[in-house]
This record gives structure tokens, sequence and C-alpha cells, in this order.
């Protein structure tokens, strides 16, 4: 929940009074509110937070970005299933080496 | 060099921690103030990878971690009631209040909803009017605004049965409070670049410059806190303590005004208890009294519950930089992610998390005696 994610804007339009955006991350699709960023348009990336944007990004840091937060399984905890997250946390999933990620048994 | 491969410019690593080894000449303290930076430097051995003479030492900026226990209970309490469907972010569902959490409470048949936004709390609301709908607004300044905007679109749509449980906090006070411990050994901080997204850097050199201490805002990518890490450790070689700005790509100096402003207008400054820590003169937030209708401890009277941790749990010292995870005799033994004492062990943000997913579980150095900061 801390960290935000990049993501780029695919539509816009303009919901009871509010300015919203259609935003692609990486695959994932959600609806985002631009209220703090109103000049931000599609095609264009910005970091988003619990579905708010709060600031513009270039393209190519927010590409890197992407990739490495989907790399590092960010965005499955981001968007994934929450409480299939929660359900494993409360199982026995750590204390079993072989679900620990392979790197990090290093 | 064992995890430098996994960089995306392994290159660019490699010169930016020649360019660190080769400028260090005695040893330093740093705190990385945002727990998702924490797990970049554990995920990525970028402490292993540091000269021996620079620490990096793990801040409070986790909010999962930082929220008190007395406002889980809260939270409990409220998504216990009929008629209320309690909405959170998921990463809230396993953090222990006084005996249970509230993924329990689900199970006991309450209706705990998760949302990706407060926007989905807020539209839930509009689609159960006969039900009472409550956000749980925790987080630093990057999820204050969010919760600030819903509030204020709660009013201005004339939404009745939408409320707000409360407890954001601020990261300049928390600097100020871990500067101030007796026990304090940070030298520089690298800030957290996304509350600086919001925020911009204006709190800082006042900061900076009381307690003599770089400040460097700082991203989250593996090259971001190497650079963050230099661009600190050449300041305090130099013996400057200045703020810089490491993430410029996404922190502009003046933030975002919008947010800074619908934030001034829908909360208004609060003393706080942080988990572990206690209470740090106004560090948080609260709603100000013109959104106080929208205050689900009024609402739902929660006003008066006052719970206290248990002492066995040093995340405290965890949190202020004074104990390292695995310096804990609980640590990997009495607590675990399946069986967490704190926080900090059941965020996918904590520190002890970090320590225990990427089997930093050794025994290095003896605990530091400690008090808390307040």
């Amino acid at each position: 929940m801390c960290l935000a994610v990049p993501g780029r804007v695919t539509e816009i339009e303009d919901r009871d009074g509010t300015r919203m955006a259609t935003v692609d991350f990486g695959g994932v699709v959600k609806e985002v509110c631009l209220e703090y960023l109103p000049d931000l348009q599609v095609g264009e990336y910005a970091i988003v937070h619990v579905g708010f944007a709060l600031q513009k990004l270039d393209e190519e840091s927010a590409k890197q970005t992407l990739e490495l937060f989907a790399n590092l399984g960010l965005l499955q905890e981001e968007f994934g299933d929450p409480w299939e997250l929660a359900a494993e946390a409360g199982a026995p999933r750590w204390a079993d080496d072989k679900d620990v990620p392979q790197e990090a048994q290093q | 060099m064992k995890y430098l491969d996994e960089f995306q410019d392994p290159d660019l690593a490699r010169r930016l921690l020649d360019d660190i080894h080769s400028v260090v000449t005695r040893p330093w303290a740093l705190m990385e103030v945002c727990g998702g930076q924490t797990h970049t430097i554990i995920r990525h051995g970028i402490d292993q990878l540091l000269p021996d003479q620079v620490e990096l030492i793990h801040g409070p900026g986790c909010p999962v971690c930082v929220t008190p226990l007395e406002v889980i209970d809260k939270a409990l309490e409220i998504a216990s009631r009929p008629g209320v469907i309690f909405c959170s972010f998921g990463d809230m569902l396993r953090v222990p209040g006084t005996g249970r959490d509230l993924f329990q409470v689900r199970g006991e048949g309450g209706d705990v909803r998760v949302v990706y936004s407060p926007l989905d709390a807020l539209h839930i609301a509009q689609q159960n009017p006969d039900r009472e709908v409550v956000f749980f607004g925790i987080g630093f300044e990057t999820t204050a605004p969010p919760n600030a905007m819903t509030v204020y679109q709660a009013r201005k749509l004339g939404i009745k049965n939408f409320s707000l449980l409360v407890s954001h906090v601020r990261v300049p006070p928390a600097i100020k409070a871990i500067m101030e411990s007796p026990n304090c050994r940070v030298q520089g901080f690298l800030a957290a670049g996304h509350v600086c997204s919001v925020m911009g850097v204006g709190e800082y050199p006042d900061l900076a410059d009381r307690y003599r201490v770089p400040i460097v805002v700082t991203g989250f990518e593996p090259l971001d806190i190497l650079e963050g890490v230099r661009r600190t450790v050449l300041q305090l070689e130099r013996g400057e303590h200045t703020v810089d700005n490491a993430y410029p790509r996404a922190v502009r100096p003046e933030g975002n005004p919008a947010a800074q402003a619908m934030l001034a207008d829908v909360f208004e400054g609060t003393d706080r208890a942080w988990r572990g820590i206690g209470v740090i003169p106004d560090s948080g937030w609260r709603l100000s009294s013109r959104y106080r209708d929208f205050d689900a401890e009024h609402r739902f009277s929660v006003g008066d519950i006052d719970t206290r941790e248990p002492a066995e749990c040093r995340s405290g010292e965890v949190l202020q930089g004074l104990l390292k995870p695995n310096e804990c005799a609980a640590f990997g033994t009495t607590c675990t992610p399946r069986n967490p004492l704190g926080a900090t062990m059941v965020s996918s943000e904590g520190a002890c998390a970090a320590y225990y997913l990427y089997r930093r579980l050794d025994i290095t150095t003896a605990p530091l005696e400690a008090s808390p900061v307040a």
C-alpha cells in the first residue's frame, strides 16, 4: 500500500464532476482519480497511489519501475487478491523453505 | 557482490559503489525512512555491498507498522458492529489487534471489504444507503491526500452513511523525534521519495540545519538507493548538511500543491501515537472541525478505547533504528510471519518481515540499550 506504482493513462472522462482516468499498470487496468494532476493527458505516465495520480513521470522511468516492481512481485502485492494474500500470510508459508524465493535463500 | 548482476544496470551500480567505497574514510550511520526502501535494500543485499563503515538503519516509514494498537482495536470494534461495512486496504487485514485481526472479524461474520482506493469505499456507501460504511484511513503523506479527497467528495455528494477512521502520520515530526532521542545514532537520512512527491521538500531544510544532518530525497529502485547513499556520504565526508533531491523524476521541490491544499482543508494537525514508539507531538492529522461529521471515532463512540502493546515486542526500537530485527530475542522464534508479535513482522513493508523473508536470521550483534523517543 505504501508504494506508488507508475501507470499510463489510456482514457479520461468526467464522472460526477470528478476527473477520472483509466490507467494501465503493465497489463492491470484501474480507475484513477486525476483531481490532483488535472493536466495529465492520455498517453502520459504518472505515479499512482491508492487510486490517485500524484505526480507525472517520464515514460522511460515509468517503464523501468514497472518492470522492476513486476520482477519483485510488488504488482501482485498491490493488485493481487488481498484475501488470498492475507490467508497466505496466516499459513506456514515462510516456515517452508521451498516457498521462499530462491534468490532470498542465498 | 553476489547480488550485483540483478541490478537493472549492473555497470552503473558498480560505478556508484566504487564511488561510495572511494570517498568513505570513517563510519557513518544512515537511516532510510521508507519501508519500501528497506525492502529494496534487503532484497538486493545493498547493505552488504556497501563499505563496512556505511551502516543503513531502518526507519519508521511503514504505515501499517506504525498504526497504534488502540486504532486497530477501534477498527475491530467498528467492523464487528451489525449494519457496518468496514473497508480497508488489504495489508491491514493481518495486523494484530488485541487478540484478533480484521481477517478473523470477517470470519466471524463481520462485513469487512478490501478496496484498492478510498473512492471505492465511497461507491460502496452510495450503493448501500441503509448501511454505515467506514473506511480505515491510515498512512503517511502519500495516502492522506486520497483519503482527504474522498471525505471532500462525500460531503460534496451529500453522502451521509460514510465515515473515516483516521490515523494519519507525517514524516518530519518522526525525523525530529528520532534525532532528539538520547540513543540516536543517525547521521544522515534517505528521505521517502513518494512522500516528497506530495509534500515537496520545504519541510526539510529546517531539520537538516537544526540537527546538522544531510537529508537526501531518494527513490525506491536499487540504483536510486545507491545514489541516495552516495550523495549522503559525500555530504557527511565534506561536513555538509543540506537537503538534496536524488529523485527529481518524481519529486518537484514544491510537491503537489493541489494535494497539499486539500490536506489543509480536510485535516488539521494533532499529536499521534506511533505503534511501538509512543506519542510524537504534532505528528499526525485528524479530520478538521468542518469534517467532524465524517469521523468514525465520534460516530461509533470508540474514542475511549485505549489499549497497551505487549511488552515482548521490540518493534518500537526497530522502528527507531535502535535495534536490527535479527537482534530481537523473539525474531524467528516466538515471532514469525505466521505468529507475529507486532506489525513490523506482519506488514509486507515491515523491516522484520524483510529480514525474515530474505533469511537474515543470524544474530549479528548484541542488542542496544534503548529508550522510547517520546
